[in-house]
């Protein structure tokens, strides 16, 4: 038996191998892949099925008051705050980047101590710290630096709960996505400014034809992280009583008691929103992917194979023929 | 001036990297038309001189002219002042630049490439700079991958597409820093095919390079570079074949 298999390994070519070429190439089993699925479709399973049939979940009163107004208030006001804090927050995170980036070391070194003082400190002690403005400087006021002032203030008046929700995620925001920017840029390779230079380009049209669309594979899967993060971290706001989504949920649940089924309510618009920005993120992802070859991959290209609604490049064939 | 005038002038060209003098006042003349072919050893400066040239590398001390117009610098009393970042560009886009490593951009169409400084720097309507491209790149051979990204394409005919590129602004000279070095041998002879039909069409080549062979057929003038000097330089029947400097008849034997 051992002499007849050192015999075949020594005669790698063996003449007798002429049936091989016709043969079909068959794909490896791969029984892990199975099990594991398996086990993960019971644990799944197992999941919907206690969600459905725990009464104590109490869906209809869940979906008694998924469309009740304040809760729509609610999700309205989260939904704004989270992109009016977003806007904010990547126009100063981009110039944060910039600065950064640049050669000039004042503004190298301020962007830096913006970027470690802004993710030193705690977001809820940001947010109790801009609401709390008032104690710390009770008057602002409109002046030279050092000199005369001409106008003043009193803070009590400038930061109400919204506000300093509004200053302390947006800044929030800026110092994160100034490292997710920052880190996008570095990822372009050198030549390619280079080259651009070398034709002619201005540094403005370099950055936004050039650096910008090569650096945006490396910002959105991040920044989508970020933005549904923002999204969900918006619901700090209830501690100063702004009526966010999750605010508007526990001043029901206050009065009535029904803790899970409104928890629930606020946890599925999340679910909703998160949802909707996912989807965005993946054509917006597909977009910047010009060039390579990790157009529309993985789950998605599946689902659109399968599914003949959103088999696009098919319907189009088929129309032409 | 007119005719005598050089496509190229370098006088006294030094730089510095730190305490390291990479060119040490190195004099260069390219006449119009003409292929210059630089070769030495790693490390001589050869890039650093073709950088200097289009003001992609500053130098110390020393001034580039092509054509008669200083590069990148204008002069003010007794010294040169740096020229404004639009001048400066300006300026480059008579110059073309073929890199080592193509520098092609990946998320941009082959046909986008080569049509995309025309536009940008205002000097070709859109139809115009499409019009061109196609034409530049039935030039190299590549009409049918217009379509095509950069990452689709073989090394060899990135570098085509990158050589189509710099032309489509008609520079007067066409600079090339190794062309081939990061290609497969087999596509060398298809990048050097290309460059050869440049030659004589009145454009003026100065080509950094390490085939000889190219050199005694395609140059003009062989310049032999060495610790950020010119050592020698002349037709390369002379400098390739009968060198007079023992660095340079070194520096052959080990290439040949
Ligand atoms: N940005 C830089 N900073 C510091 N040193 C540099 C820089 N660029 C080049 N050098 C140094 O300058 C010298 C000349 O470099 P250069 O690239 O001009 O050489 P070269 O003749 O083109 O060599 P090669 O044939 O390897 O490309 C080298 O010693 C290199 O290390
Ligand atoms: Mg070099």
């Amino acid at each position: 038996m051992t002499s007849d298999v050192s015999e075949r390994t020594a005669l790698p070519s063996a003449p007798a191998d002429e049936h091989l070429l016709t043969a079909r190439l068959v794909a490896p089993r791969r029984p892990g892949l199975w099990i594991s699925a398996a086990i993960l479709l019971v644990l799944a399973a197992m999941l919907i099925h206690t969600l459905v049939t725990n009464r104590r979940f109490q869906w209809p009163t869940v979906r008694g008051y998924f469309f009740e107004r304040s809760i729509l208030h609610g999700l309205e006001l989260t939904i704004w705050l989270t992109a009016a804090v977003l806007v904010t927050g990547y126009v100063i995170g981009t110039a944060v980047a910039a600065a950064r980036l640049s050669k000039n070391p004042v503004l190298k070194s301020l962007g830096f101590g913006f970027v470690w003082l802004i993710r030193s400190v705690p977001m809820l002690v940001q947010l109790l710290f801009w609401y709390e403005l008032a104690s710390l400087y009770p008057k602002l006021s409109l002046g030279i630096p050092f000199g005369p002032e001409f106008a003043s203030f009193k803070t009590a008046h400038l930061f109400g709960g919204i506000l300093a929700a509004y200053v302390a995620l947006s800044l929030d925001v800026a110092a994160f996505s100034a490292e997710i920017v920052r880190g996008g840029i570095l990822s372009v390779p050198a030549g390619q400014v280079e080259a651009a230079q070398a034709l002619g380009l201005g540094r403005g049209r370099i950055f936004r034809r050039i650096v910008l669309p090569q650096a945006m594979p490396a910002i959105v899967p991040a920044s989508g992280n970020l933005l549904i993060g923002m999204l969900k971290a918006t619901s700090i706001v209830s501690v100063i009583a702004v009526q966010d989504l999750l605010y508007s949920a526990q001043l029901i649940y206050n009065e009535n008691f029904q803790i899970i089924p409104l928890l629930l309510v606020a946890t599925l618009w999340y679910v909703v929103l998160t949802t909707v920005l996912s989807i965005g993120q993946y054509f917006v992802e597909r977009h910047y992917a010009r060039g390579t070859n990790r157009r529309g991959d993985g789950f998605a290209r599946l689902f659109r194979r399968n599914l003949p609604l959103f088999n696009r490049a098919g319907l189009a064939a088929g129309g032409r023929s | 001036m007119s005719t005598l005038a050089a496509a190229v002038e370098v006088r006294g060209a030094s730089k510095w990297f730190g305490a390291h003098k990479v060119l040490d006042e190195v004099d260069l003349t390219v006449c119009p038309g003409h292929v210059t072919v630089i070769i030495g050893p790693s490390g001589a400066g050869k890039s650093t001189l073709l950088r200097a040239i289009n003001h992609l590398e500053k130098l110390d001390a020393g001034r580039v002219t092509v054509n008669g117009v200083l590069i990148g610098v204008r002069e003010h009393g007794t010294r040169l002042k740096e020229l404004s970042e639009r001048a400066i560009l300006a300026q480059r886009a008579e110059i073309g630049f073929v890199f080592q490593a193509f520098n092609l951009f990946p998320h941009l169409t082959v046909l986008e490439n080569v049509a995309a400084a025309p536009v940008a720097t205002g000097r070709a309507t859109k139809t115009e700079a499409r019009e061109r491209a196609l034409e530049l790149l039935a030039q190299v051979g590549l009409a049918e991958k217009a379509e095509a990204y950069p990452g689709q394409l073989s090394g060899g005919q990135q570098q085509r597409v990158a050589i189509a590129r710099a032309l489509a602004l008609r520079p007067g000279v066409v600079l090339f820093d190794e062309p081939t070095s990061a290609l497969d041998p087999e596509l060398v002879g298809e990048v050097l095919a290309a460059i050869r039909a440049l030659a004589g069409g009145g454009t003026t080549l100065v080509i950094v390079t390490h085939e000889i062979g190219f050199a005694r057929e395609a140059a003009d003038r062989v310049v032999f570079m060495d610790a950020g000097r010119i050592v020698e330089e002349g037709p390369p029947g002379e400098v390739l074949d009968r060198p007079r400097h023992p660095r340079t008849r070194e520096f052959l034997s080990k290439v040949l």
